[in-house]
Order: structure tokens, then sequence, then C-alpha cells
């Protein structure tokens, strides 16, 4: 990494990806923000890593099983209940995720 | 201790004891048929209507509710059914924790209106218990923050000076202990969100070992570190929490098989001098560490030493570096976590109905405060293709060193000393620049980094009389020895 590492960081292509729309004023907050706080992460760098294995959790347990059983969940009202919008009680209606070619729905 | 004020919200409300006494207190009056739990619920319903318009501890409360479930526990008990010693006692819920049929906010504008359709296991184990979910209590958005001025309804005042923040994320369930409006609550601690708020209001605060609290139904914000803990007025309550909410759950394969529970009784064979407690020479060079803290931090050990402690030096190398692995890691689960806010399924949409792009970034950019996105961009970019490995692979790798950290020193000792915050409570709306709302979390961190239990116990007041807790650390599964030091430290603070 170079010392420019911090200011790589594009705001508005990040936040793209995160499906997030910022405003001009907390576009510029954050890049304010970002500059300060990856300059202050670049402390990692001196650390020797080097054979070191990765934590990505912090107990010891790994592949946890249990029996290829049935279980009786959520019925459809209790699902659907927090969803913003439904078709008749039993599905989640969405905005059209594929178009046609003519462009209609 | 300050004495008990008058409940109107001008002055600080702190008690740092409910008026009807702690869980096990309460336990014991319900027992002899001096209280009844109807009669202690209209008690702290009332207190809570005269002292939480000054504090917003509380996000969501259901009088009416309560009150039946308290009736029904004494029914229970009348006729000889009681679910146990704690059946009628009631305890309040951090917004992040679902209980059926009440919202599940986060105080997040993202999940207002939602209602949650199942208990937590935390949740349906107080239940079983008898114990009551005294409201929702208020947080930092998605446990982002630690002030609790993340919320997206409004900070939570200090009980001990209104002026002051409650701490965070947990800063409702620490402020409704505090203010004695809750005898006990519930928070969710990712990197020092339980423990921070307790030692900023004066309450004890735990963090379990990673793994021994289930967390289905919690909220996820960095799923590697989140545990769910008490908050209380003593050690006691403390391990008569974990006691009941403690242990395996096949709904959590993070979940430990170790059997958990016994806690509480295990506080009777507390004895300091049986005692090895380590204290970092890091922690007192750190830059940063208020006066007063390392005041008290030198006290505790001398208080200790002279009940018969053994207090030792340790060194924790990597300790300076925790701080950047946390935010490095806890950023990236949770921009992974907060993806599933997207106003499709659940949560609020909005947007034009028509353009599913629209939808998303619509529902989200509206939902999200500012901490929120600020951590869910920074996640997303060190997860990003070419960044991955310079940030969020070498943070994992420093986290290891970490973890070797705490495993040497538990060589030398049992528990280790420290500082639970470098600061007292600060004022509200101060505006800091987050980087340095960071670097406080410096001593909280690396417990869940580790995977440790860890204790926030009130030791003393600074000189402008706001609390100053300690910390207690302890090895994974070491919760008895963790809670037996911390009972050490509260009869010092008994003692003051």
């Amino acid at each position: 990494m170079t010392d420019d590492t911090a200011h790589e960081l594009d705001v508005a292509k990040m936040a793209q990806l995160a499906r997030l729309d910022l405003t001009d004023a907390e576009a510029a907050e954050l890049r304010k923000n970002f500059v300060e706080i990856l300059d202050y992460v670049k402390l990692l760098q001196e650390v020797d890593v080097d054979g070191i294995e990765p934590t990505a959790h912090a107990s010891h347990i790994s592949n946890v099983m249990r029996r290829d059983e049935s279980e009786h969940g959520l019925d459809t009202e209790t699902a659907l209940r927090n969803a913003p919008a439904t078709i008749n009680d039993e599905l989640i209606r969405v905005p059209p995720v594929i178009e046609d070619q003519e462009g209609s729905a | 201790m300050t004495p008990v004020s008058d409940s109107s919200p001008a002055t600080a409300p702190c008690t740092g004891r409910p008026d009807p006494g702690t869980m096990h207190d309460v336990a014991a009056a319900l027992e002899r048929g001096d209280i009844t739990a109807a009669g202690l619920c209209e008690q702290l319903i009332e207190r809570m209507r005269s002292v939480d318009p000054g504090i917003n501890a509380f996000r969501h409360f259901h009088a009416d509710q309560i009150m039946a479930l308290a009736e029904a526990s004494d029914d229970r008990r009348g006729r000889g059914e009681t679910r146990g010693r704690f059946d009628g006692v009631p305890v309040a819920v951090k917004d992040n924790i679902a209980v059926t049929d009440q919202e599940c906010g986060c105080a997040s504008r993202i999940l207002e209106g939602f209602v949650s359709t199942y208990d937590a296991t935390v949740v349906a184990r107080l239940k079983e218990a008898g114990i009551i979910c005294f409201g929702r209590t208020n947080m930092d958005e998605f446990a982002m923050g630690s002030s609790t001025e993340q919320s997206a309804y409004g900070v939570t005042r200090n009980p001990c000076q209104p002026q002051k923040v409650a701490g965070g994320s947990s800063g409702g369930s620490a402020a409704a202990v505090a203010s004695g409006m809750a005898l006990a609550a519930l928070g969710t601690d990712t990197g020092g969100s339980i423990r921070q708020p307790a030692s900023f209001c004066g309450v004890v605060g735990m963090k379990p070992t990673y793994g021994r609290v289930s967390r289905y139904g919690i909220v996820a914000y960095a799923s590697s570190l989140d545990q769910v803990g008490p908050i209380t007025a003593d050690v006691r309550d403390s391990a008569i929490l974990l006691d009941i909410i403690g242990g395996r759950d096949d709904r959590d394969a993070t979940s430990l098989p170790d059997a958990a529970g016994g806690f509480e009784a295990a506080l009777d064979a507390t004895d300091p001098a049986s005692l090895t407690v380590g204290v970092p020479r890091e922690y007192m060079a750190m830059e940063g560490l208020a006066d007063d803290v390392r005041r008290t931090l030198e006290d505790t050990m001398a208080r200790l030493e002279k009940d018969g402690a053994t207090i030792v030096e340790i060194s924790l190398p990597h300790a300076k570096y925790a701080v950047a692995t946390y935010y490095v890691i806890a950023t990236a689960e949770a921009s992974s976590n907060l993806a599933k806010f997207d106003g499709i399924r659940y949560g609020r949409r909005r947007g034009d109905d028509t353009d599913l792009m629209n939808t998303y970034v619509t529902s989200r950019s509206e939902g999200f405060g500012m901490e929120a996105k600020r951590r869910i961009i920074l996640g997303t970019y060190v997860l990003s293709s070419g960044y991955y490995d310079a940030y969020y692979l070498r943070a994992q790798k420093v986290r290891t060193l970490v973890r070797r950290d705490f495993e040497q020193a538990f060589e030398k000792c049992d528990v280790i000393l420290g500082p639970v915050s470098p600061i007292t409570a600060y004022n509200t709306g101060a505006d800091l620049d987050p980087l340095s709302v960071y670097l406080a979390d410096i001593y909280t961190i690396p417990a869940n980094l580790a995977g440790l239990c860890a204790i926030s116990v009130p030791v003393d007041r600074d000189k402008d009389g706001l609390p100053i807790g300690m910390q207690v650390m302890a090895a994974p599964l070491a919760e008895t020895k963790l809670l037996q030091a911390a009972a050490c430290l509260e009869s010092e603070r008994d003692a003051l």
C-alpha cells in the first residue's frame, strides 16, 4: 500500500456499491472522515504478520451440524407480517426485477 | 454514592440502585410475600413516567402488557406454581433484541414499525424464568456508536448529570438501571457497548465469553464480535442473569457446548487472596488516559493488594493495534449484515415502487443515519477487490496476535484489570470527530477481538462527580473468576 491509500477511497463508487445515495454534504464529510480513519488504520502495516493465520471468529468451534430433519417454521401470515407490500396476502410485492426487450415489465 | 434525589427530571435522578432494590433483593421480598410483582411493576412504571422524559432511556413501553404479565406472575405464585425465584421480576431489553409482538427497531428509521414474530433465545429464557420484559431501551442505531447520540430517536441522557451522554451503544439500558427505572437490563456488546455505558452511568455491565450466550434473535452488527449481556445494579445480579440467559442453543451455530450456570452460587466462594490480577504495562502508558481514571486504577490495584490479591505486571504488546483492527473487521461485517435492509422483505420501503434500484437506494439512504452509512461504506471499501488483503485479511491476522497476547497473559494471572474507558461521560452534542470517538474504545475492544469475558464495575467518581468504572477481563469461559474478581472490586467500592 502506498501513502496515498487513504485518498484512494472513492466515496461515490463505494456508496453506489452499498446502494446508498449521499448528499454532497454527506459525501464531503465522509471523505474527510475516511482520510483520517484510514490514515490511522495504516498503523496495522507496521505489524509483522508473516505466517500468521487469520482469525475469522473468536471461538474455536467449527462445522456445527444438525440432523437433516424438517421443522415447522413461520406460517405465511406471520412471515409476511412485516412486508412493506403484499399480493393476495401470500406474496411480497416487489418492483419489477426483469424487464423484457420492449421495456414493459 | 450520590443520595437518592427527588424524581423531577430537572434534577439528576441517579440512584445507582433501584428503589425496590436489586433483582435478588426483590426476589427475596416476593418470596416472603412482602411485595407483589404487580406492586413492583407499578412502582417502576411510575418512576419511569416521572423520570424518563428527562432521560429518554426507553424507546417503547407498554405498561398495560407489563401489568398483565405481573398479575399473571402473582397468580402463579399464589397457586404455588411459580417459575422460579425471579418469577415476576421485570428486566428491560435493548431495542435490537427480538421479543414476540414487540417493535424491534434498533433505533433506526429503516426498521420503523417492524414487529418481531419470534423471541430471541435470551428472551425465551427470561420468560421461562417468569421474568417480565420491561420496555425496550434506546441505543445507537444498529449498535454503532459510543454515546447513544446515533439513535434516530434522540439521545439518552446520563442520569448522573443529564447534560452528559449515557455512553453507548446500550446507553438506554445503562441509564434505565442507573436511574432506578429498571431493576436490570439486557444490552449487547460488540466493542464495549455494554461495559462503557455501564461505566459512564455507574452500574455493572458484563460482556460474556463469545459463544456463552446465544445470538439468535439479536439483530447482528458484527457477527464475530457481538455478544448479549446483563447491565445491573450489582455484580450478583449480573451473575443471576448470566445463569438464566447463558448456555448452548441449537439455533446459534457459534454457541459453545460448555455447560453454563452456577455463577451466582460461585460468588459465595469469592476470596481476594486467591486472585492473581494482571495489569498490562501498556495500559498505563496509553495516550488520552484521564488523570482521574489513572488514579482510580492505581487505587484499585492498591486496595486489591491490601485485601490479599497478588498483582502482577503483564504485557499485551499488540494492545495499541486493537482499535485499528476492530474498525476494519467490524465495519466489514456490518456492511455485509446491513445489506439485507433494502426495503423489500421487511422494514420501511421508500422510493419509486416501479424501479428496483431506486427502491433499494432510497429506502437505504433515507433509512440509515450517518454513522451507519459511514461504517457501511468503510466496510464496503475494506472488503472491495484490491483492498481486501491490505485491510480485512491483515486485520484478521493482527486479531490472531491480539488473541495470543491474552493467551500468554492468562498463563501469568487469573484476571486482567484495567480502565473501561480512558475518559468519563462527556457533554451531549460535543460533535467529536468519528476517529476520536473510536479511539476511546481502546480498553474494551480487545475482549471482543479475543472472545474473552469482561465486566465493568463502578468503583469511584471523578472530580466532577461522574462515575468511573474499572474493567476486569478473564479468559474465555472463565466467568466464575471474572465475577468473583468483580465482587472484590465492588466490596471496595461499598467500603468507600
